[in-house]
């Protein structure tokens, strides 16, 4: 399709960076994570997002730093390829192909040459992870295939924290289930250690994480009811010894030891890093309250610098005094997103669950974390299964003054908690500040909610599966507060979705089959709307010129659209929909379709049927989360298929939790133009100095390219005896007669100044000058000469090497 | 890091209470100053000249009061009966009193004997009043007759007989000095202008008048009679529009506020009544005695009511420096020694601060549930005190227990005493709707944990049927309830016109063909 090429689906930011351990770079400068299919550089001081290394074609699923080289890096991808990079300047330096799907990467600087070992999953077996010794080639080529691979256990944890190398990496030690194996290098020989899978008091022994300590030979093991083994003796098979200490409540994610093996640091769901002293029993010290479950936990090489990353996807940097120095957040996805996609009308920021019990405010222009909104403002008790208030819907008016939001407890027991709450925009602190918080709104749980579109008058309506939906006003007889204005029900049926007009003065509420149009002034009931069968699943109305349509779609695969003057059906299509979405600066109207495992979309306008532009397979998942963002500067596409994404932007979530948007020519034409202008916005800053001296490298190369090999290659017996030729050689590699020449040009503005005082030199200099004129120098300009380049060209014309264009000539 | 977000205690509106501005403004006075007087105090006027003295009529005397003081700073003793009707003029500096032999007193504010008398009503005056020109009174009484009286020269000017029963209530118009209204027990209230001598509008109120009221602007008309309060609009030539009835006694008050003409009225069932402009009842002080005269001061200050017991309530209104005296000498700060050193230290440009983490201060059960001691939070929660001054605070501690899924682990392993203190607790609070879900699962789980033990101790089994039988009691209101609504419900769906009902099945007709 045409439309294909010009608007493309581009995932934009905001993915995980939780998924592996972040790496501090020795200098504890850098924090780098794997986010996506890029690695992303931070600084650890300002917490800024420096660059990202991009060249992964899927997501990168380990990194570590290169031992031999500390400015260096390596990842490890999905896509089978293991990269090296210099993180500093972003740079990719070399690619090994492997082959297979890659999970993990493990480094050890004891090794002979550079081997990996990494986690791949070969594509015979599923679900069955080996561990892989690799070692990589030596070449100079930039893309190498690493065909080396020798296999060190064929059955291991999909779980990459379960693996790690032992002391000066003699050996490496790996858990899955309940057996810890050690697998000797030297010997070439793994020793196995299995514990019950539950003793009496009903101890969940299955293993998670493993550290070995850097100088000891002991190995730290977590378990999944959060006990710590450390065992030592693992030499002998049959003498083995661990000890047992017991602090976290919950699974035990990650353990870390630090560079010199004093402290042990574990941490687990209750979100709480523990550090304990090696060697001195239960001595720990504790830092609570860091954000969501801690997943790993990296140290720097130096040991000054902790870092965690959290569920809540965020890297927290912590000093080795135990103070946090630094969070670096992404967009934060808890386990689903229960509100819809919004936006913020004031900042235009992206608006969505986050922390739990938080709605997030993220900013998609900058993809940077804003701020969190506490809603539920209730300490939160990381505990594994327990029923927590999450905020499941959330909605602004139309001018970004309130917001209302629902918090829901009890999800999987019968007892449902619910509470309606109603927050205004405070001015003076910039943020939201709770005005109403209604504890029993309804009888049973809400499931929409949506404010009126008006200016003058906001108002909330709530449906709930009580039967009923209400609306809501602020000050029915006191001015500041919010409460119930009016109840209304249809036939006692379960009201699903309601949606207020775009002059809000017609509400749509839909009742399972029937969709009901009431007046917002008299609470009249003026029609109601019905095209069976199947419940309707989506509702809204028109926009601008089409705001006397209303579409609906319908659970049996019917996109239905009304005309509201005749309360006829004005067209029908057979569509399965999952999530209809209008566009509020435009009539537009954004329709995804699930069919045969991957996601349509269409958009179109409602007063005719037929799509304004189709994409199809935007992705392989449903979607159910869409949102229009207005544009901060109009794009004016002129081309009809992208004329839609003019005002504003769409954007989607998959079930994966990626955020993709639809990106157009011109947008990335426009990004384009702009980085080039970065380019030369660079090469402003630096000094003429250098601008000299570059000129110079790059004409030395261009020139001596082609002689120096032809020198050498000749055989020697041609060549005239070395006494002669040093000079000349060495000369030749000083400057030419062709590079100065084209210097001079560029060169003439700086050396103007100096013309005056070299005049007798620029006397001598004159003839040479003028037979470089009558060579056929195209240009006009007086060429004029730095006092050293002068004296280099006299030399340089005093040996006659005519003899050598012979040569160079008659070679190639 | 985050710190520890203490728990919330929610403030629950109870049912049936609404805070609004106007309550708030009302319930801003001091508790009332009691000074008693001789008799039932039947007048209180307040002057209108600052510092806003008054005058209250109680037997055979009056009372000039200052504003804050307790002790008279005048009075008029020379009535040889009981005085009726103390009243300033304009100016304040004349005040009139009628009395039980008919006699009309004039005063000078500063003298003590009467300037002037007026005589020639035959029988007790308990109205009189100055015109709004100050040079003439005018006087209701008993005798049917309604006189104007000269004060210069202390003649009566005329006199009107109209009314057929004792006349009771008198109110001169402010504006136009030649207007006035009377109000009788013939149940009629009529307006006089003294430019034809004879009334010009004759209202009908139903019942014995007690008082008339005129508004500032003069075309609103308040009488007060029986259990009635009715508002008669004057520019539409004695328009009822309309007549209250809030109390369940004698109207026998009224008056209007300053701020904003908000309508009191006082009765013998012991309220005063504020009404809002629309005339709905916005607050109510309660006195101790049936209250017979009542009057407010200008920028309301202070509100003063006398009753049939001879008590004046005097309340003064709260300002805001009280309010801020009593906070800040609550609020006193640590003690001197330990904390003052550096108080006052200012710290120099290129200092470089080093701010000290503050402190977050928790209550008890907070720092207990911050360390999971959840037994212990329980028990904060439910001292003594904490249990019957602020169970909102014991309640929310328990459902946040029951948010951590902990609630069981603090119930259990409770010996007889702090059990019988859970289950006392429950059996007060469990009816409150704000409490019955959190306090009805603390029940089950109660049962649940202690049901092989219960036998042994009779005071916990005593607890638990009395819990039992509230309950049944509790759940039989509650159907019943249910009933009612049902039959209410049926009753509003009967009453209301057929339209809409009409409205709906031509659709369904619809919808059902659609399908077919």
């Amino acid at each position: 399709m045409v439309e294909k090429s010009d608007v493309r689906v581009v995932r934009c930011g905001g993915s995980k960076i939780n998924l592996r351990p972040p790496i501090i770079s020795t200098d504890s400068r850098f924090v780098l994570c794997a986010s996506g299919d890029s690695v992303k550089v931070y600084s650890t001081r300002t917490e800024e997002w420096l660059h990202s290394l991009q060249g992964h074609t899927n997501q990168v699923t380990g990194i570590a730093l290169n031992p031999a080289n500390h400015l260096q890096v390596y990842s490890c991808s999905a896509d089978g390829t293991v990269k090296l990079w210099d993180f500093i300047d972003g740079i990719l330096i070399k690619t090994f192909i492997i082959g297979y799907r890659l999970f993990a990467i493990y480094v050890s600087e004891k090794h002979d040459g550079i081997s990996l070992f990494t986690n791949i999953l070969p594509e015979n077996s599923d679900k069955c992870f080996q561990l892989v010794a690799v070692h990589l080639p030596k070449s100079a080529e930039q893309e190498v295939e690493a065909k080396e691979l020798s296999a060190v256990s064929s059955r291991i944890s999909p779980n990459p924290s379960c693996t790690a190398f032992g002391r000066e990496g003699q050996y490496i030690a790996f858990a899955r289930h309940l057996q810890l194996n050690v697998y000797f290098f030297r010997k070439q020989k793994t020793y196995s250690f299995s514990l019950k899978a539950t003793d009496k008091k009903g101890a969940k022994n299955a293993f998670t994480c493993i550290a070995c300590h850097p100088a000891d030979d002991c190995i730290a093991t977590g378990h999944e009811d959060g006990k710590i083994r450390l065992w030592r003796n693992f030499i002998h098979t049959k003498e083995y010894t661990y000890s047992t200490q017991h602090w976290h409540h919950n699974a035990v994610n990650t353990l870390c030891f630090t560079p010199e093996g004093t402290n042990l640091l574990s941490g687990g769901i209750e979100s709480v890093l523990v550090q304990w002293q090696y060697g001195a029993g239960n001595r720990k010290e504790f830092l609570p309250r860091l954000g969501g479950s801690i997943l790993h936990v990296s140290t720097s090489s130096d040991g000054q610098l902790f870092c965690t990353s959290h569920s809540d996807n965020k890297i927290t940097v912590i000093e080795s005094s135990f103070k946090v120095c630094g969070v670096i957040q992404g967009l934060v996805k808890g386990d689903a997103v229960f509100t819809d996609l919004m936006i913020d009308p004031r900042s235009k920021a992206l608006v969505l669950n986050g922390k739990p019990g938080h709605l997030q405010f993220y900013s998609l222009l900058r993809d940077k974390h804003l701020y969190n909104l506490d809603i539920v403002q209730q300490e939160y008790i990381y505990e594994a299964g327990l029923d927590q208030f999450e905020v499941v819907k959330a909605a602004f008016d139309i001018k970004g003054y309130w917001l209302a939001t629902v918090e829901e407890r009890g999800q999987k027991s019968s007892d449902l908690e619910f509470v309606l709450k109603l927050w205004a925009y405070d001015e003076r602190t910039q943020s939201f500040v709770l005005n109403t918080t209604i504890t029993a709104a309804h009888t049973d749980r809400i499931i929409s909610m949506c404010f009126s579109s008006s200016e003058e008058t906001t108002m909330l309506v709530t449906t709930a599966e009580d039967g009923q939906f209400k609306a809501w006003c602020q000050g029915a007889d006191d001015q500041s507060f919010w409460s119930c204005d009016f109840v209304g029900s249809y036939h006692n049926l379960t009201p699903t979705n309601c949606s207020f007009s775009a002059d809000s003065s017609l509400l749509a509420v839909s009742f399972q089959e029937v969709i009901t149009i009431w007046s917002p002034d008299t609470w009249e009931l003026l029609t109601t709307l019905c095209q069976p069968p199947g419940v309707v699943r989506d509702l809204c109305f028109g926009q601008l010129s089409c705001s006397k349509y209303l579409i609906a779609t319908t659970t049996r695969n019917l996109l239905c659209c009304w005309n509201l003057l005749t309360c006829a059906l004005e067209w029908s299509t057979s569509v399965e929909v999952s999530k209809l979405q209008p566009d509020p600066l435009s009539e537009n109207v954004a329709a995804f379709s699930y069919q045969s495992k991957h996601t349509d979309l269409f958009v179109f306008k409602p007063n005719e049927p037929r799509p304004l532009f189709t994409h199809k397979n935007v992705c392989s998942e449903k979607i159910h989360r869409a949102v229009f963002v207005p544009r901060e500067e109009l794009l004016n596409n002129c081309d009809e298929s992208s004329q839609w994404l003019n005002r504003s932007q769409l954007y989607f979530l998959t079930q994966n939790m990626d955020l993709l948007t639809f990106s157009t020519a011109t947008e990335e034409d426009r990004m384009l133009s702009s980085s080039k202008r970065l380019v030369i916005d660079d090469s402003i800053a630096v000094t003429p100095f250098y601008l000299l001296l570059g000129k110079h490298r790059q004409q030395q190369q261009k020139l001596n390219t082609p002689s120096h090999p032809a020198l050498l290659h000749t055989p020697a017996h041609v060549l005239p005896a070395a006494s002669v030729l040093c000079s000349m050689f060495v000369s030749s590699l000083l400057i030419s007669n062709t590079g100065v020449r084209e210097m001079e040009s560029s060169e003439q503005e700086m050396n103007s100044e100096k013309e005056e005082e070299h005049s007798e030199e620029e006397m001598e200099a004159c003839d040479s000058q003028q037979e470089l004129r009558a060579q056929g120098s195209v240009d006009e300009v007086t060429p004029k000469l730095s006092k050293a380049q002068e004296r280099e060209l006299k030399r340089v014309r005093k040996t006659d090497f005519s003899w050598m264009a012979g040569l160079i000539d008659s070679k190639p | 890091m985050a710190s520890f977000k203490p728990t919330k205690v929610q403030f629950l509106p109870k049912l049936g209470e609404k805070v609004t501005e106007e309550t708030l403004y009302w319930k801003n006075y001091k508790s009332p100053v009691q000074i008693k007087e001789f008799g039932a105090i039947t007048k209180i006027d307040f002057s209108p000249l600052p510092p806003h003295n008054y005058a209250v009529t109680a037997s055979t005397r009056i009372h000039i009061y200052g504003p804050h003081s307790q002790e008279p700073i005048r009075s008029f003793t020379r009535f040889r009966d009981t005085a009726y009707g103390g009243r300033f003029r304009g100016d304040g500096k004349l005040l009139v009193a009628g009395s039980e032999e008919g006699l009309i007193r004039l005063f000078d504010i500063s003298g003590r004997v009467a300037l002037r008398q007026f005589k020639g009503h035959s029988k007790a005056v308990h109205m009189t009043s100055f015109l709004s020109d100050g040079f003439r009174v005018v006087s209701g009484s008993d005798d049917l007759s309604c006189r104007v009286w000269d004060v210069p020269s202390a003649v009566e000017l005329s006199s009107l007989t109209e009314h057929t029963d004792y006349i009771r209530a008198l109110a001169p118009s402010k504006l136009n000095p030649d207007l006035f209204v009377t109000g009788s027990y013939d149940h009629t209230v009529k307006v006089f202008d003294m430019r034809s001598g004879s009334s010009v509008m004759t209202m009908q109120h139903g019942h014995p008048v007690e008082c008339v009221l005129l508004y500032p602007s003069e075309a609103l008309l308040v009488s007060t009679g029986g259990r009635y309060v009715k508002v008669w609009d004057l520019l539409k030539g004695g328009q009822e529009l309309v007549s209250l009835k809030n109390h369940h006694k004698t109207v026998t008050c009224a008056c209007l506020s300053s701020v904003g003409n908000k309508l009191l009225t006082g009765s013998l069932d012991r309220h005063v009544k504020v009404y809002n402009s629309s005339y709905k009842v916005v607050h109510n002080f309660d006195c101790d005695a049936s209250i017979l005269s009542m009057a407010i001061a200008p920028d309301d200050e202070a509100l003063a009511v006398g009753m049939t017991n001879g008590v004046l309530s005097v309340r003064h209104r709260r300002h805001q420096k009280d309010k801020e005296m009593l906070t800040s000498r609550r609020r006193r700060g640590p003690s001197y020694q330990v904390f003052v050193k550096g108080k006052n230290f200012v710290p120099r440009q290129d200092d470089f601060l080093v701010s000290k983490p503050v402190k977050q201060y928790l209550r008890k059960y907070d720092k207990q549930l911050k360390s999971f001691e959840v037994s212990k939070a329980l028990d904060t929660a439910l001292q003594t005190w904490t249990r019957t001054s602020k169970p909102d605070v014991t309640v929310v501690v328990i459902i946040e227990l029951n948010r951590r899924g902990t609630l069981k682990n603090a119930l259990a392993g409770r010996n007889e005493e702090s059990l019988t203190k859970i289950l006392n607790f429950l059996l007060k609070h469990i009816f409150d709707p704000r409490f019955s879900r959190p306090l009805l699962m603390v029940g089950d789980i109660v049962l649940d944990l202690y049901q092989q033990v219960f036998h042994q101790s009779p005071v916990v089994e005593r607890l638990l049927q009395r819990l039992m039988e509230v309950l049944g009691r509790e759940a039989e209101l509650q159907q019943e309830l249910l009933q009612v609504l049902g039959i209410l419900d049926t009753l509003f769906t009967s009453l209301t016109p057929r339209k809409e009902a009409l409205a709906a099945p031509p659709v369904a007709q619809e919808s059902q063909l659609q399908a077919a």
